[in-house]
């Protein structure tokens, strides 16, 4: 373990707690909206502290820079001197997005892209010197506006606070020294008077450092007051006795002025005084923050890209690494652990001298130990589990910029968040969540007006549910909308060919069309959805986890996105089934049911393609053992059975000898040692020690599709 | 192949041949007649048990057993060298092997008649095997080794497994 390691490690660290800090603040300030609370003010500036503070000890100054004009616009509202204004709250929440997008690029060690930053802060600054403005002097307007007016136009092409009002915040209390003062020059430098706490070296903090990080702001000129030292033979070496007059000559903002101090306790006194120069204000003051950009930077993003490289941003971040995990989670662990060294002592007891009465105890013994390990595989699984909530979380805000842009009320319910699933399930999980909100708010959620001409309240409901099922988990996406419209479904799926003209197609399968790649019905593109990419990818995404989409939806009342997905990927829920001798493991989830076949209901299509009656459905026929060359009971497919298996929406019947236990099982790679084999999704172990197969159904159905129509092809 | 090669043979054998000269050889028989493979590749010996087979696979590869949790394929080299086969019995057993693949170590199971032997000899014992033509195993011989009264065919177990387990993934 090196040094550079470890720090690597450290620093992993802080990104982890500062994304955790930045849904923190951004949940905050979503409550806000709906009225100010102290309680989650103080959260979202402790959140944004400590985010300040941690960039600053990794050198990341961009960073806690402009956290800290965000911080100080917090600490306003914090104390009360400035009231929560929707306005600020938007700039607050763009601080966010500007702050993770640094925090991202620090992390993936890519240059800080400071152009977001640039126009935000000069916002930050004006809606900060709104306050210390209005009575004062003509000069002080000034500034606030000429910065409005040249960060502006730098970035963002839609400045939110535009519209803002001018100064409607009454003059609170002075926060810091610099607010009170208003400025009557150029400002030139800072007189800073710093009389610490005799405690600064026990908080560790060295004055040298300290002055050394102010000379590199400006020329430093440092006067040192020893008035307060003791006689020698009094002096405790441990304690902090001088004070010092620092003179700054530099232009450097007081937050930049500030920043040096942070570590240095509230006990300490620090005076900042601003030295202004005779002249008018020029304009911008210098920002540190905005000569940071890389010259040849890449060009400012425009708003509708901003979204987009956020949504990109962490699939390449690499974030799956680690693993946060609860100290209840391990505590139980530790039990487990210690239940089973007893029960492990317990039988080796019964190796050391074994009385034929002993076997009662033995059996105790045994059946502990069975205990034991299930619990223990259980506790092991659970340390992979989290909350569908980190992923919910990120809806409060998605919700609330896009109802804002389509002009839709929208009232964002979430239940279930604490139902935990595997963390690879949920880290994939969460693209597919995205779209289908997205899709909800655009197409189906109406606007205002439909909502109230078709007699229901202004404000649509989309609900985002989870819950355990049956060793598996749900999660809804349901909106009260107009739901899917079947007949232009149909229409559009006609009118592309993709149906039959005459054909007779049940509910569900028309609402399956919509997953279909290239499938649209929206009459116009926007850039939120409607270009029939998505609904294919998510429907992938899902059946690669081994769960599977359902649609319900009733015209005018909704629709229902339903999804099932397997708790984890390390375990599944599986049908055992026997073909010949040969034992295959079947995800129980696929499967729909199994039926006897009868005569009748078997049919033949061109002398090859068989198919099965189920319900109204024709299925084609797997048979099992003739794809995997198994020498099977009989080839007689009505003594066998037939299982309907379900992938990707489409349904097919696979002939097996015999259905045997129902079991969870590990599933192990086959890849590891072997390669990847069709049909198979991996291998796990049966009590006996020998290996079953299991199969990859969507995977199975592709394959059989795929060579039943290469030999329709050949027979053609 | 050639990138195979020298993984495979590069430096874990420069290593051991460095170490005094002679390198120590597991021999076993497949059909009557005595092998020898590289120890250093053995990681153990095990005795024969079920097989699960595997759909799609070459006649050679028997199927995957389960070794301690994780699924390894397990090749029969009699039948990749068309020797004749024999029953199955309580002297077969698993030659469990690490090569080195290009997507890292796998371990591989190899069946055989039976272990017979550790020997020692350095690389210059190995005389090139005699050009036989038309014989399928020839790719996968270093040469011979002559002890005292046998002679031993000395294996190339990397190529064996390379070209019989990975050979058919590389699209993959």
């Amino acid at each position: 373990m090196s040094i550079d390691q470890e720090m690597e490690e450290i620093l992993q660290l802080f990104f982890e707690e500062s994304f955790e800090g930045l849904d923190t603040m951004e949940s905050g300030l979503l409550t806000l909206d709906g009225g100010a609370n102290r309680e989650t003010i103080n959260t979202i500036f402790r959140a944004a502290h400590s985010i300040k503070g941690g960039a600053g000890t990794f050198g990341f100054m961009e960073i806690s820079g402009f956290t800290h004009s965000v911080e100080t616009l917090l600490d306003e509202m914090r104390n009360g001197s400035r009231g929560v204004t929707p306005d600020a709250l938007q700039v607050l929440l763009q601080a966010v997005d500007v702050i993770r997008e640094m925090v991202q690029s620090a992390q993936a060690k890519r240059p800080i892209v400071m152009v977001g930053a640039a126009a935000l802060s000069s916002e930050l600054l004006r809606i900060l010197a709104q306050k210390g403005a209005p009575a004062n002097s003509a000069p002080a307007g000034a500034v606030p506006n000429a910065e409005a007016a040249a960060g502006a136009p730098a970035a963002l092409g839609d400045p939110p606070a535009s519209g803002l009002p001018k100064s409607d915040k009454p003059d609170g209390a002075v926060g810091t020294a610099v607010d009170g003062t208003p400025p009557v020059g150029t400002l030139e430098g800072w007189r800073i008077v710093f009389e610490p706490d005799s405690s600064l070296f026990k908080t560790c903090n060295d004055p040298m450092r300290i002055f050394d990080e102010l000379a590199n702001l400006g020329p430093l000129e440092v006067e040192v007051n020893t008035a307060k030292l003791p006689h020698f033979g009094e002096l405790d070496p441990t304690q902090c006795f001088l004070s010092w007059t620092l003179l700054l000559r530099c232009a450097a903002e007081h937050a930049r002025v500030a920043e040096v101090f942070d570590w240095v306790d509230a006990n300490s006194k620090i005076v900042y005084e601003p030295i202004y120069g005779a002249a008018v204000p020029a304009g911008v003051p210098s920002r540190p923050i905005a000569e940071l950009a890389p010259a040849g930077g890449p060009r400012p993003m425009t708003a509708a890209e901003v979204p987009a490289a956020q949504a990109s941003a962490p699939k390449s971040g690499g974030e799956s690494g680690s693993l946060r995990v609860a100290t209840e989670k391990v505590d139980a662990l530790i039990n487990l652990v210690g239940e089973l060294v007893i029960t492990q002592s317990m039988l080796g007891r019964f190796a050391e001298k074994y009385e034929p009465q002993d076997i009662e105890s033995l059996r105790r013994s045994l059946a502990q130990l069975t205990r034991n390990t299930r619990e223990l595989q259980e506790s092991v699984l659970q340390i992979r589990m989290l909350p569908i909530g980190f992923s919910f979380n990120r809806f409060p805000r998605l919700v609330h910029d896009l109802s804002r842009k389509l002009g839709k009320k929208v009232d964002l319910k979430l239940s279930g968040e604490n139902t935990e699933l595997d963390k690879t399930v949920l880290e994939k999980i969460s693209d597919p969540l995205v779209h289908l909100v997205r899709n909800a708010l655009d197409h189906g959620l109406e606007s205002p007006e439909a909502r109230l001409a078709a007699g229901k309240s202004d404000t649509g409901t989309l609900e985002l549910n989870a819950f355990h099922e049956g060793g598996s988990i749900v999660i809804e996406v349901k909106d009260d909308g107009a739901g899917l419209n079947k007949e232009r479904i149909l229409a559009k799926a006609r009118e592309r060919g993709l149906v039959d003209a005459d054909a007779q197609l049940s509910d569900d399968n028309i609402y399956n069309l919509i997953f279909v790649a290239g499938f649209s019905t929206a009459d116009t593109i926007s850039d939120v959805s409607g270009r029939g990419v998505g609904m294919d990818v998510v429907r992938r995404n899902i059946n690669d986890l081994g769960g599977h989409v359902q649609i319900l939806s009733a015209p005018g009342r909704g629709s229902t996105i339903r999804i099932r997905l397997p708790l984890t990927l390390a375990i599944l829920e599986g049908q055992m089934l026997r073909v010949g001798k040969e034992i295959y493991v079947a995800s129980l989830v696929s499967i729909i049911e199994t039926v006897q076949s009868k005569r009748e209901d078997l049919s033949c299509v061109a002398g090859r393609t068989e198919l099965f009656k189920h319900r109204s459905d024709f299925l084609p026929i797997i048979r099992l053992y003739d794809l995997f060359g198994i020498e099977p009971d009989s080839r007689d497919i009505t003594d066998g059975l037939l299982v309907v298996l379900e992938a990707e929406g489409r349904r097919v019947a696979m002939l097996v000898d015999e259905l045997l236990a129902q079991q969870q099982v590990v599933i192990k790679s086959l890849e590891t040692n072997f390669k990847q084999v069709p049909g198979l999704a991996g291998a796990t172990i049966h009590g006996d020690g020998t290996v079953a197969l299991i199969l990859d159904v969507p995977g199975l159905v592709r394959t059989f599709l795929e060579r039943q129509s290469m030999q329709v092809g050949r027979a053609a | 192949m050639t990138d195979h090669e020298l993984t495979v043979n590069g430096p874990t054998a420069q290593k051991s041949a460095d170490e005094g000269g002679s390198r120590q050889y597991l021999s076993f028989f497949l059909g009557g007649q005595e092998y020898a493979t590289d120890i250093l590749r053995v990681q153990e010996i095990k005795g024969w048990d079920t097989v699960t087979r595997v759909p799609y696979s070459p006649n050679y590869i028997l199927g995957v057993i389960n070794l301690r949790g994780a699924i390894v394929p397990v090749v029969d080299p009699r039948v990749r060298f068309a020797l004749e086969k024999a029953p199955f019995d309580s002297a077969t057993v698993v030659i469990v092997v690490r090569v080195a693949g290009a997507r890292g170590e796998r371990i591989v199971g190899l069946v055989v008649d039976a272990v017979s032997d550790v020997y020692s000899f350095s690389d210059e014992d190995i005389r090139p095997p005699p050009d036989a033509v038309g014989s399928v195993d020839q790719m996968f011989v270093l040469g011979l080794a002559k002890l005292e009264d046998k002679l031993l065919i000395v294996l190339d177990i990397e190529r064996l497994i390379i070209s019989s387990v990975l050979g058919d993934s590389k699209a993959a």
